[in-house]
């Protein structure tokens, strides 16, 4: 259990509350951030589908898988579950690799692509120690039926912008895509999609910059971890194991 | 028996060119969609070819530079082959890797928004160099050729060839040797260049700290040395068919001389291969050891120990130490042997830059990501498909292709060099 007092039902109404605070100050004064709490994760996967169903993900593409890891051999077995959206990392491999300046970290922490800017090498994909890039070959999940859907056409709000699916060359297809901690949402005062639908309140949300904020209390916990921490790239996203 | 030969390449290279517009045609029509690489391992045949013809290129154009730097007589008269075969690797390469882009008409942005902190930029910037200097090196070499030919030949070949001078009519032995020194100048530019470009292409691997396979300092080594090697073998076979032939005895020696630097080449490089193995397979980490496990032991284990191991180097340099050392006078047959051996190392080639890229891509950066979500992609296994090949039929043909009606129309070796001029 994280080592802070507060009851179950107060805790989205605190990270709503921390994100308005932070949304009234510049943006390079925030520092976006996610705790993921791995002891309440049940694995539900209901996070992945959320984020599918927000970004209009097409198939090949994820933003936030849930690993299962088994420990123990049977019958004394127990898993763990590892959300992983991207890191958010503060010293970002794929950004340095990518030739087009097409993906950048911006000051309230985010790691940003310019669709309309990147030439889908795939080169950050490589480069990502978490697997964190996919690539969006232009698939629908309706191809092979004799009509793709109205709803697989609509445009997702990634970054704020409007990027419909009408075709299958126009950006973001063709492109590097990843978790963007719905950014677009939290700019209009909206939790991620993930952190609202998680059924046992195990991802946290909001300002690492703000010391008031849950996340804030949170990253100081003695059970936070960092992703393969020893790569150097110093993520953002943090567990609670 | 070369006219044969040649026929041959011909044939391959149109009927590869024509099958392969199919999958050009799929390519353009599907995008990526038709292929196996994904979002875990994002690169496929496209980028394997273009290692594969980056370093044949980069291989004959340091060949050339013995030649207008380093003078050495007797490679004097394959210096423009060496430069030409370079230039069509060189498209082939570029053709490649523009086609395993998700947005081919933003190649540009490499060089509009160029990031200097990423090898692929860099490439960008070498790239457009090393086309700069290759063109303008043929030229310099081709010049008072060309105005022979101009002046002397007849038909198309003549016309072309008169084009291509711009006006350039001057054919004075002061003009000649001025055209020496040029070309002694782009050469010494040129070798810098060529390893930058190369040793590039290997450390735009070898950065990557998140794929243990590549993030070493052997890298772009290791791509340096193999393309020595292969373009090397490369420019030997090419050297033995279209290369000037009329004194035999004087191709013979030529072939000797070349055939023991593929030699060293080839075993140096493998030597390379083995300290990597050796290294790698000693570490308990997946990162480092399952992509070599892949190689040696995995599904497609024959790609590394049939196409490289068996054909690739051990069956050429039995042939290479057998007809290329032994000191003498060679026999008449020595060069159409060495050439097959040469020619061996050049193709299989593609094998060891299959198993550079493929396998590193295959450990799980997160173990259980596999199993985590599914989709077309979402895997850590590839085999090409059927168009992939295609599409890399089509570009393999187009640059023989480049080759071959460049060959017929450029002089790029004269015809009283040759024996059935
Ligand atoms: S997790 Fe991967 S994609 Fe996300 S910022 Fe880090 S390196 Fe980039
Ligand atoms: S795929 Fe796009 S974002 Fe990624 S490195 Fe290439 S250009 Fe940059």
């Amino acid at each position: 259990m994280a080592l802070i007092d507060i009851e179950p039902h107060e805790i989205r109404q605190r990270m709503i509350n921390d994100l308005q605070r932070a949304l009234k100050k510049p943006v390079y004064k925030r520092h976006w951030a996610m705790v993921i709490d791995q002891a309440k994760c049940v694995g539900c996967t209901a996070c992945t589908t959320a984020c599918v169903a927000e970004n209009h993900l097409p198939p090949g593409v994820v933003y936030r898988p849930v690993v299962e890891t088994e420990h123990g051999t049977y019958p004394n077995v127990h898993k763990t579950f590892l959300p992983r959206p991207c890191m958010q990392c503060d010293d970002p491999p794929c950004v340095k690799v990518c030739p087009a300046h097409a993906t950048w970290k911006r000051t309230d922490g985010i790691v940003e692509i310019d669709y309309n800017r990147c030439i889908g090498c795939r080169y950050c994909i490589s480069a990502c120690p978490y697997s964190a890039r996919t690539f969006d070959k232009g698939y629908f999940y309706t191809d092979g039926t004799p009509e793709i859907m109205p709803y697989e056409k609509e445009p997702n709000f990634e970054y704020g912008k409007e990027w419909p699916r009408t075709d299958r060359e126009s950006s973001p297809i063709g492109n590097t895509r990843k978790c963007t901690y719905c950014i677009h949402k939290v700019e209009k005062g909206m939790l991620p999609a993930c952190v609202t639908t998680c059924i046992g309140d195990a991802t946290y949300f909001g300002d690492a910059n703000d010391p008031k904020s849950l996340v804030a209390e949170l990253l100081s916990s003695p059970r936070a971890r960092k992703l393969r921490e020893e790569e150097g790239t110093k993520p953002t996203t943090t567990y609670l194991v | 028996m070369k006219k044969f030969i040649k026929v041959i390449v011909w044939l391959i290279a149109v009927i590869g060119f024509g099958v392969g517009l199919y999958g050009l045609y799929l390519r353009f029509t599907t995008g990526h969609r038709m292929t196996d690489y994904g979002s875990y391992i994002p690169w496929g045949l496209w980028v394997v070819f273009y290692i594969y013809f980056i370093g044949l290129s980069a291989g004959s154009f340091l060949l050339s530079t013995l030649v207008y730097v380093g003078k050495i007589e007797r490679l004097e008269k394959i210096g423009k082959l060496a430069l030409f075969t370079a230039f069509g690797c060189l498209v082939a390469a570029l053709f490649s890797i523009w086609l395993d882009l998700g947005h081919m008409a933003r190649v540009g942005n490499v060089l509009f928004h160029m990031n200097l902190n990423s090898m692929m930029s860099w490439m960008g910037i070498l790239y457009s160099a090393y086309f700069a200097i290759i063109l303008i090196e043929l030229w310099f070499a081709l010049r008072i050729d060309l105005i022979e030919t101009a002046n002397t030949g007849r038909g198309g070949s003549a016309g072309f060839a008169k084009f291509l001078t711009f006006g350039s009519t001057d054919t004075s032995a002061e003009s000649k040797s001025r055209d020496h020194a040029k070309l002694k100048v782009l050469g010494i530019i040129g070798i810098p260049l060529a390893i930058a470009f190369h040793g590039g292409v290997g450390s735009l691997f070898g950065v990557i700290q998140a794929r243990p396979h590549w993030n070493s300092g052997l890298t772009p080594i290791a791509f340096l040395i193999g393309a020595l090697a292969s373009g090397g073998a490369l420019l030997t076979a090419v050297v033995y068919i279209w290369g000037p032939d009329k004194n035999k005895q004087k191709l013979n020696e030529m072939m000797k001389f070349l055939g023991r630097i593929v030699l060293a080449l080839v075993l140096f490089d493998f030597l390379l291969e083995i300290a990597e193995f050796l290294v790698g397979l000693y570490s308990v980490a997946p990162a480092e050891r399952l992509p070599l496990e892949a190689i040696l032991n995995g599904p497609y284990w024959y790609v590394f120990w049939i196409i490289h191991f068996a054909l690739g180097v051990v069956l050429p340099a039995v042939i290479l130490f057998s007809t290329a050392v032994p000191k003498g006078r060679p026999d008449k047959n020595v060069g159409g042997a060495i050439a097959f051996a040469c020619l061996l190392v050049a193709v299989t080639f593609i094998a060891v830059r299959f198993n550079i890229v493929i396998p590193a891509q295959i450990n799980p950066e997160i173990p259980g990501l596999e199993y985590a979500f599914s989709g077309p992609g979402l895997k850590f296994t590839y085999l090409p498909t059927t168009m992939e090949w295609l599409v890399s039929l089509c570009i393999t043909s187009f640059g023989i292709l480049i080759f071959l009606i460049g060959e017929k129309l450029l002089p790029i070796v004269k015809n009283d060099n040759r024996e059935v001029a």
